[in-house]
């Protein structure tokens, strides 16, 4: 009786754990950046609500105050069992009370549009909140501007970033929503680079909304309208690049929020060492291999 | 599962952590004296890089009548409440001199029809405050710079105070009384003048009667109302809380641009 030659054998458990194969995934530029934005940003966003919070109103159009009409507004109504809060957009109004336009400071339900919890300083001071704004401001820029001469140069948005002529067919581009929606993440060889959603979503908060973000502060400032008229002229007047601006600043937090939980989704320890020391796990999987 | 779990319930402390120190982190930075010299400190790199692109003659827009603000909100002081203020309002301000003093060689003291004799500016111009509203409206006055030649400056001279006639806080030392300075720049900048008309009448007490001040390129809280006296000085160390304005010396910037 002949036995059969063992060609294939299966692959034992320690073999799996074998094919783990680190890469460096995030140069220290990129890494040093991307912290720094995070600093940076989660101190911008709660004093910028903390400056919001001044006047909760805002408008589209050259000018906007309070007999104008707002397009979005946070605010606070007195009844007989006291004051509710609302949040309105256009001619949508929502009560908040609790969170939005009435909130607890203290042992009392005050009138604050953002709650004491989400500003810098916790309480009201406009003199501070526009300090903590400024000076993270210029931080950001110039953290901004040493990610983006170090991206162009050194080839990391070429690279890295734009999406390959492969991932862009229409058919890769609807398998990858079907991945994302079922919450299977690439392995293997196709692990090293980006996925196209991850890339365009990293190219459009690099390249659009951070920019649109410092544009649109900037718009707000009265020396640099006088300086460069063409801001307020592009953004429709100081009142809706306000607009533009907490728009802009919602639209960051969003990402963020997707991004924190697509990190945590697609194996937290290994996106997050790799953010840290540059090193990502590669992970062969069986069939591939 | 246990492991992620509890990874789980470390990462959540970690980031309610990190989110609660620096929280609280902010506001005692904000409060200490030396970090927070840090924090003012932006403002002279914010000074210098707008002074840098803005040069000394760029102007703020100018809109046309159709562009202006239905209502302009008033904000601030509605109306003096100081006798002085209330009998210079009843005669018409026919008794109210603004003097001009401080580092200057001729010491002025000119009435609302001196001051319409002088040339006119009219301008229409957006008011922007600091909280983050607007409102555009028209103004009439005399250019800052043309006063401040009639009394001719002495060496020395670096900044213009405005001493107002409103107290916004009501304090016993008068340091409630609101004022306000500029430096020589944006004095002698074509588009800053001491307005008596708005929107093609007197101003209104509201909008600071007799006279305010227009600084088209820096915020509300610069173009002072009720202006009473003009001094010229060197330094505004000695003045109040010595950061150079009311609202300067309650934690407002002193270079209002942004």
């Amino acid at each position: 009786m002949k036995i059969p030659e063992l060609k294939c054998l299966p692959v034992p458990v320690t073999g799996v754990a074998n094919q783990r194969q680190f890469i460096r995934r995030h140069s220290a530029v990129v890494r040093m950046t991307h912290w720094m934005n995070v600093l940076c940003l989660s101190i911008l966003l709660l004093s910028g609500l903390q400056i919001f919070n001044a006047h909760p109103r805002l408008y589209w159009g050259k000018y906007g105050a309070d007999t104008d009409q707002a397009f979005i507004a946070i605010g606070s109504h007195k009844y007989d069992d006291g004051l509710h809060g609302f949040f309105q957009i256009g001619s949508l109004t929502i009560e908040t009370t609790g969170a939005l336009g009435v909130s607890r400071q203290g042992d009392v339900a005050a009138a604050r549009a953002f709650p004491t919890w989400l500003t810098i300083p916790s309480y009201q001071d406009l003199g501070a909140g526009r300090h903590w704004h400024f000076l993270c401001a210029w931080l950001l820029v110039i953290n901004g501007l040493v990610y983006l001469i170090h991206g162009f140069l050194r080839g990391h948005i070429r690279r890295d970033l734009l999406p390959n002529r492969d991932q862009l067919t229409l058919r890769h581009l609807w398998q990858e929503v079907v991945d994302h929606a079922r919450l299977r993440f690439a392995r293997g060889e196709e692990a090293r680079r980006y996925n196209a959603l991850q890339k365009i979503t990293y190219l459009l908060v690099a390249l659009g909304l951070l920019p649109l973000m410092v544009l649109t502060g900037l718009t707000m400032s009265p020396g640099l309208d006088a300086a460069f008229p063409f801001l307020p002229s592009l953004f429709g007047g100081r009142p809706s690049a306000r607009t533009l601006h907490f728009i802009t600043a919602s639209l960051l937090v969003l990402f963020v929020v997707v991004h924190v939980l697509m990190v945590v989704l697609s194996g937290f320890w290994n996106n997050f060492r790799s953010m840290i020391s540059g090193r990502y796990a590669i992970y062969q999987s069986g069939d591939a291999s | 599962m246990t492991i992620n779990f509890s990874r789980r319930r470390i990462l959540t402390g970690m980031v309610a952590g990190a989110g609660t120190a620096m929280l609280g982190g902010c506001d005692r930075v904000t409060q200490s004296a030396g970090l927070g010299a840090v924090l003012r400190n932006t403002e002279k790199l914010t000074m210098a890089g707008q002074r840098l692109l803005l040069g000394r003659q760029s102007l703020a827009r100018e809109y046309s009548m159709a562009d202006l603000s239905p209502v302009f909100r008033v904000n601030g002081t509605q109306a003096p409440d100081s006798e002085e203020y209330n009998r210079l309002l009843e005669h018409g301000f026919a008794g109210w001199r603004l003097r001009v003093d401080g580092l200057v060689q001729q010491t002025l003291s000119l009435s609302l029809a001196d001051l319409k004799r002088l040339p006119s500016r009219t301008q229409i111009t957006r008011h922007d405050c600091v909280e983050g509203w607007s409102a555009i409206g028209q103004w009439q006055g005399v250019s800052l710079g043309r006063v401040l030649d009639l009394a001719r400056l002495k060496p020395g001279a670096r900044y213009v105070v405005f001493h107002c006639a409103d107290e916004l806080e009501k304090t016993f030392d008068g340091s409630g009384r609101y004022y306000e300075s500029i430096d020589l720049t944006d004095a002698y900048h074509p588009q800053t003048i001491l307005a008596y008309g708005m929107n093609g009448k007197d101003l209104p007490v509201g909008h600071g009667a007799p006279l305010r001040l227009r600084v088209e390129r820096q915020l509300g809280y610069k173009q002072a109302k009720y202006l009473m006296r003009i001094e010229v000085v060197s330094s505004f160390d000695s003045l109040w809380g010595g950061r150079g304005g009311y609202w300067e010396d309650r934690g407002y910037e002193w270079y209002a641009g942004i």
